[in-house]
């Protein structure tokens, strides 16, 4: 019986396919972003010499990845990107401050349960949220799949990561998916697919941190069944008790302790515990992995009533205005602003290295986000460790690498 | 001869060229030439030359989908990348662009600074002292593509994609 990327990828390919076979697929829509798109729009007219897009309302852009722009380039190249989107025809475009991608795509319900997905960012797997095949693709993909409306693939192998128990206080989605990384590796995925059970208990954005993580593993899409989310779409993918897996991962989630990945490798994770004690400069809450209004609001019940350690600073990105509108409207925002954090226009903001809060050479930042890679936020001599909002939350509190149930049991203690 | 660059494993895309240095960000995209490695390895585009080879440890290419990532190492010439696991994006990417990619481990073959041959039609790699490697022969498909100079010359030939039936 098949795995869900089988399902999806059967439907869109017109016959029954399997792990293994390479198909000619139809593309349900294609997200192209800011940084790459003026390359793909090249690609696409120049190279391969068509002239339209296949079709507009399958076509999703995003200017998220520089958002606003940060120099003269970028600019010109944005109003490039929009003055493209006119002439196409494109009725979605989502300009500077709507957010980045993967959230947006949801939350506009463009993203649906059985689409195959294509995204110029490689966390397009962050449509697994909602029961898609989303998957990241270079330039030259993305063009051939706007030309064409489609594209060619060999159907994964599947890799079934299984959550058991519920969450303790202060360890969730992120504690999980560091986890995983920490069992599989960065390459333990690759080629393959990972289904994430056990976790129908989460929300769409909490679910997009599984899924967005899914590629830090190698993975090529990373799924969570949409039970109990009540989208509709093509096809809502089943989890069939009679797949054949490559391998299963058990996690307790009940008997996990909050993970962190130390620098430079997001496979270099350890219980927080055992990291001893980590000074941090930098507390950034965002990304498309955990900058959503749930984790914006765990670092609020943290930081509550409560202040920054003197000489952290906290930067906020919200993942979409979504978000951001949400978080203003009960007190989240007004919370995590009154502890001495910041907030930036929502969008990729620094995970990429390019503005709002880029680290200089010896700074260390406590990261929410998916990669810390040397030199992704900046300076190649600066230090990321990559948390979950709980522990961003409590080491913004501290200064310190510090476990969120440590500051909520009243006094705060920091890891020794 | 071809001058063999060493890597280590899990290389990622942020190493090959930094996001701070996509096209995006540059007045002029010519300059991308000048950035592959730019901080892991800074001797490298300044010396590199075309028809040198990459031997690199497992999940080369890992990290972000970007395409100017392989595209820096198709505009210094790279003849040709070796690692026993190549991230899934990037391979794609390298594939698109015409790079051929090999699946093998030499990193306890070759050295880095050796000078070798590698004829792409059968794997075969003869270094400067007369040893002789057999590469894995790639699938046709990746063949086929690399024959046609990248996927968008395949593309515009045959009228499909790779491992349709034509």
């Amino acid at each position: 019986m098949p795995t869900m990327s089988e399902q999806i990828l059967s439907r869109v390919a017109g016959r029954p396919v399997r792990a293994g076979d390479v198909v000619t697929a139809n593309v349900d829509l294609v997200m192209v972003h800011d940084s790459l798109a003026p390359g793909i729009i090249r690609i696409l007219h120049q190279e391969l010499g068509a002239e339209r897009v296949w079709d507009p309302q399958r076509v999703a852009v995003v200017i998220d990845h520089v958002a606003p722009a940060a120099s003269v380039q970028t600019a010109e190249k944005q109003q490039e990107v929009r003055r493209w989107v006119r002439a196409q025809g494109i009725p979605n475009l989502f300009d500077v401050g709507r957010g980045i991608s993967h959230p947006v795509l949801v939350e506009e319900g463009l993203a649906q349960p059985g689409m195959l997905i294509l995204g110029s960012d490689s966390h397009s797997t962050a449509y697994g949220c909602v029961g898609a095949f989303g998957t990241g693709m270079g330039s030259t993909d993305i063009a051939l799949a706007l030309a064409t409306g489609k594209t060619w693939l060999r159907v994964p192998e599947t890799i079934v990561v299984r959550a058991s128990g519920t969450f303790g206080f202060g360890v969730g989605p992120k504690d999980l998916a560091l986890r995983a990384a920490r069992l599989l590796r960065a390459d333990g995925a690759t080629y393959a697919a990972i289904e994430w059970h056990g976790v129908e208990q989460l929300s769409v954005m909490e679910r997009m941190t599984l899924a967005t993580l899914s590629i830090e593993m190698g993975a090529k899409a990373g799924i969570i069944p949409p039970a109990g989310l009540d989208l509709t779409g093509p096809l809502v993918p089943t989890v069939d008790a009679d797949a054949q897996y490559q391998e299963v991962v058990e996690i307790d989630l009940g008997q996990l302790e909050p993970q962190v990945s130390a620098p430079h490798y997001v496979d270099n994770v350890a219980d927080l515990s055992d990291l001893g004690r980590v000074a941090v400069d930098v507390v950034y809450l965002g990304t498309c992995t955990n900058g959503h209004y749930e984790d914006m609001a765990v670092a609020a019940q943290i930081l509550a009533g409560r202040r920054l350690a003197p000489g952290v600073r906290m930067i906020v990105v919200p993942a979409s205005a979504q978000a951001l509108q949400r978080a203003a409207a009960d007190g989240t925002l007004a919370t995590l602003l009154a502890a001495g954090a910041t907030i930036g226009t929502p969008g990729c903001g620094a995970c990429i290295g390019r503005h709002m809060g880029v680290l200089a050479p010896g700074e260390v930042c406590l990261f929410t986000g998916n990669r810390n890679f040397r030199g992704r936020m900046g300076s190649p001599e600066a230090q990321i460790y990559l948390a979950s909002p709980a522990v961003a939350a409590a080491t913004a509190l501290t200064g310190y690498l510090t476990d969120p149930r440590a500051v909520m049991d009243g006094q705060p203690v920091v890891s020794q | 001869m071809a001058r063999v660059w060493l890597f280590g494993p899990d290389i990622n895309t942020d190493q090959i060229v930094p996001g701070r240095y996509a096209p995006y960000m540059l007045k002029d995209e010519s300059e991308l030439r000048r950035y592959p490695f730019i901080e892991h390895r800074p001797d490298f585009a300044p010396n590199v030359r075309p028809g040198d080879i990459i031997v690199a440890g497992k999940n080369f290419g890992c990290g972000s989908s970007r395409e100017y990532a392989p595209l820096a190492l198709r505009m210094v010439g790279i003849g040709a990348i070796i690692a026993p696991l190549f991230a899934r994006i990037f391979f794609r990417n390298a594939l698109n662009l015409g790079i051929p990619c090999f699946t093998a481990d030499l990193t306890n073959e070759l050295a880095d600074g050796d000078e070798v041959e590698l004829d792409l039609e059968s794997g075969k790699i003869t270094t400067s002292a007369g040893r002789v490697i057999h590469l894995p022969p790639p699938p046709l498909f990746l063949r086929e593509v690399w024959a046609a100079g990248g996927i968008v010359p395949f593309y515009r030939q045959y009228g499909r994609f790779p491992g349709e039936v034509a």
